[in-house]
């Protein structure tokens, strides 16, 4: 692991490395060399499976991280390569190319927090969410209670009630 | 004037990558959907079929009719009050999500659990695994008209469900292993009621293979039907029973040992034609391996000591900043938990890698293709694939 991350330092320059087991590590790289990392580590460093590719929302910091997880199946170790992207331009380069399962990734991805792939397949398909107008739902901003308080309006006989207050009634009504 | 040849064809013409070229226009295709009620899942899902004929020439899978935002409700939920939600992200099989949940967090927080909890739940996971690959086999038969299979594996999974009942007191849900240990070890006289139920099992089993993998029907309908070729594995993500039955031996239990599995003995199943005939036979062959495991399992665990470590209070559990991956091997493939902390009292963010997210988009559009409409279902099931993990 240790000769892996000094090959790819020196080849693509990443930064903050965290080594979370000996065989998990997780890198950031720049957005422009990030598709030329995965590649790299796909056709050269044996990391054939793609684990997963999922975003996390750095709402304070105005910024999305893509985190492509890769797995080298002959040595058992994972990269997770993580890519900032700009809160206001979320685009991203698609790796479709490289994996028949990414589009799937990138579809949800584009529904879910609005990261937009240009050129994978089908990425403007709705995955989940069909007709939906809202911002996408995954991002930090969105409110989930919000949403359903004015979305679903409250049946009849359904009535919040303070437990203690409720309790104390309904055993010692006299009182 | 309009060429006609293109139109005299019996099939149409294929693309480079095998799919083929559809024209809805020349109304010599159809289109058919399948789903959400589809027969070859557990959950809702559709499918979208292009049919020339009986034949498929497209699939498109569309899901969303399960969507419950468990990776967002987890944003806004404390740690321990994840723990009882992300077990409802697959219903047959819900130990794996506990297992991966509470694993990420007691790696970001330091926890070491004790031994005996590990071995507790080794024992789970493996009896989770069991119940599962019973009830896929009944579906497997069901979808190529064995009904009688799936009446039989369903009973003596009632009958391992009645052991998670001793154990935890759930049957479906068993919540039994919360972030820094489990809730308790197996009751008295436990072994000997779980050695009846395996017997019980084995015979079942038995009984399967004669009726099953021994009937004509079963064999012509299913040999050669689905074929996943070793090279897709890595292509399309393929992980479990899927890519072993393809010759591909890989079992997360073997190459990243997790839990007690290092101190079992047991070898990685694997076949060389992954279509649907010898997915089944393998998932056959990992029932009684998980019969086997389970007896280990209860040889070597201990009956008493400590099974839970020492936590902080849980209602003001901050976890520092930090990210990691734990992964499992479920019976339909890698599962895992990517999770993220911030040092706050809340995960920033939760994703969940369920094996079905690429076996029933990307690879089950790709395995229709050319298959009769009538097989969509069994294919279906072979791929083991459960909806909630997709859209979760």
């Amino acid at each position: 692991m240790k000769t892996l991350l000094k090959d790819i330092e020196e080849r693509f320059g990443i930064s903050k490395v965290v080594e979370q087991r000996p065989d998990e590590v997780f890198v950031t790289v720049k957005k422009d060399d990030a598709v030329a990392l995965i590649t790299y580590m796909k056709t050269h460093a044996g990391f054939t499976h793609l684990v997963l590719l999922t975003a996390v929302d750095w709402i304070e910091d105005g910024q999305f991280q893509l985190t492509y997880l890769l797995n080298d199946p002959t040595e058992k170790r994972d990269i997770g390569v993580r890519v900032m992207l700009d809160r206001e331009t979320p685009v991203m380069e698609s790796v479709h190319h490289l994996w028949q399962q990414a589009p799937t990734y990138q579809r949800e991805l584009k529904e879910m927090f609005g990261i937009d792939f240009p050129g994978s397949p089908r990425i403007d398909e709705p995955f989940i969410l069909e007709g939906w107008q809202d911002i996408p739902p995954y991002r930090r901003d969105f409110d989930t209670k919000k949403y359903s308080d004015e979305t679903y309006f409250p049946r009849p006989g359904r009535v919040t009630h303070d437990p203690a207050e409720y309790m104390k009634k309904k055993l010692y009504p006299e009182e | 004037m309009a060429d006609k040849t293109k139109y005299r064809d019996k099939f149409p013409k294929k693309n480079p990558d095998g799919t083929n070229i559809i024209d809805l226009e020349s109304q010599k295709f159809i289109k058919v959907w399948q789903g959400p009620q589809h027969p070859g899942i557990t959950g809702n899902m559709s499918l979208e079929l292009i049919l020339q004929g009986d034949e498929v020439m497209q699939c498109k899978t569309h899901v969303g009719y399960l969507h419950r935002g468990f990776e967002k409700l987890m944003e806004r939920r404390k740690f321990i009050q994840n723990f009882p939600l992300c077990v409802r992200i697959a219903v047959p099989e819900p130990d794996f999500n506990e297992y991966c949940y509470a694993a990420t967090i007691e790696e970001l927080a330091g926890i070491e659990i004790p031994e005996a909890a590990e071995w507790m739940r080794t024992l789970i996971l493996e009896m989770s695994r069991l119940t599962s690959f019973l009830m896929h086999m009944g579906g497997q038969a069901g979808a190529f008209g064995l009904g009688v299979v799936a009446q039989w594996t369903n009973y003596v999974r009632d009958l391992m469900l009645d052991r998670f009942e001793e154990i935890s007191g759930g049957r479906i849900y068993r919540m039994h292993m919360p972030p820094g240990g489990v809730r308790g070890l197996t009751p008295d006289g436990f072994e000997s009621r779980m050695e009846e139920t395996l017997k019980e099992i084995e015979r079942t089993m038995a009984d399967v293979d004669r009726t099953m993998f021994n009937s004509a029907i079963f064999k012509r309908r299913t040999v050669g039907l689905g074929y996943i070729d070793p090279a897709m594995v890595d292509e399309y993500g393929v992980t479990g029973p899927n890519a072993r039955a393809a010759g591909i031996a890989r079992d997360i239990r073997k190459d990243y040992p997790y839990l007690k599995y290092p101190e079992l003995d047991f070898d990685i199943i694997t076949a060389t034609e992954s279509d649907v005939y010898t997915r089944t036979d393998l998932r056959r062959k990992e029932i009684l391996l998980s019969i086997d495991l389970i007896r280990q399992i209860m040889a070597k665990m201990p009956k008493e000591g400590e099974y839970m470590a020492k936590m902080p209070n849980v209602l003001h559990w901050k976890i520092p900043k930090g990210e990691t991956y734990v992964r499992a091997e479920c019976t339909r493939g890698e599962y895992g938990y990517y999770t993220v902390t911030d040092g706050s009292g809340y995960p920033r963010r939760v994703n969940v890698r369920g094996p079905s997210y690429t076996h029933a988009v990307a690879l089950m559009e790709r395995l229709a293709i050319d298959c009769n409409i009538a097989d969509t279902a069994g294919l279906m099931l072979s791929l083991h694939t459960y909806p909630p993990e997709i859209e979760r």
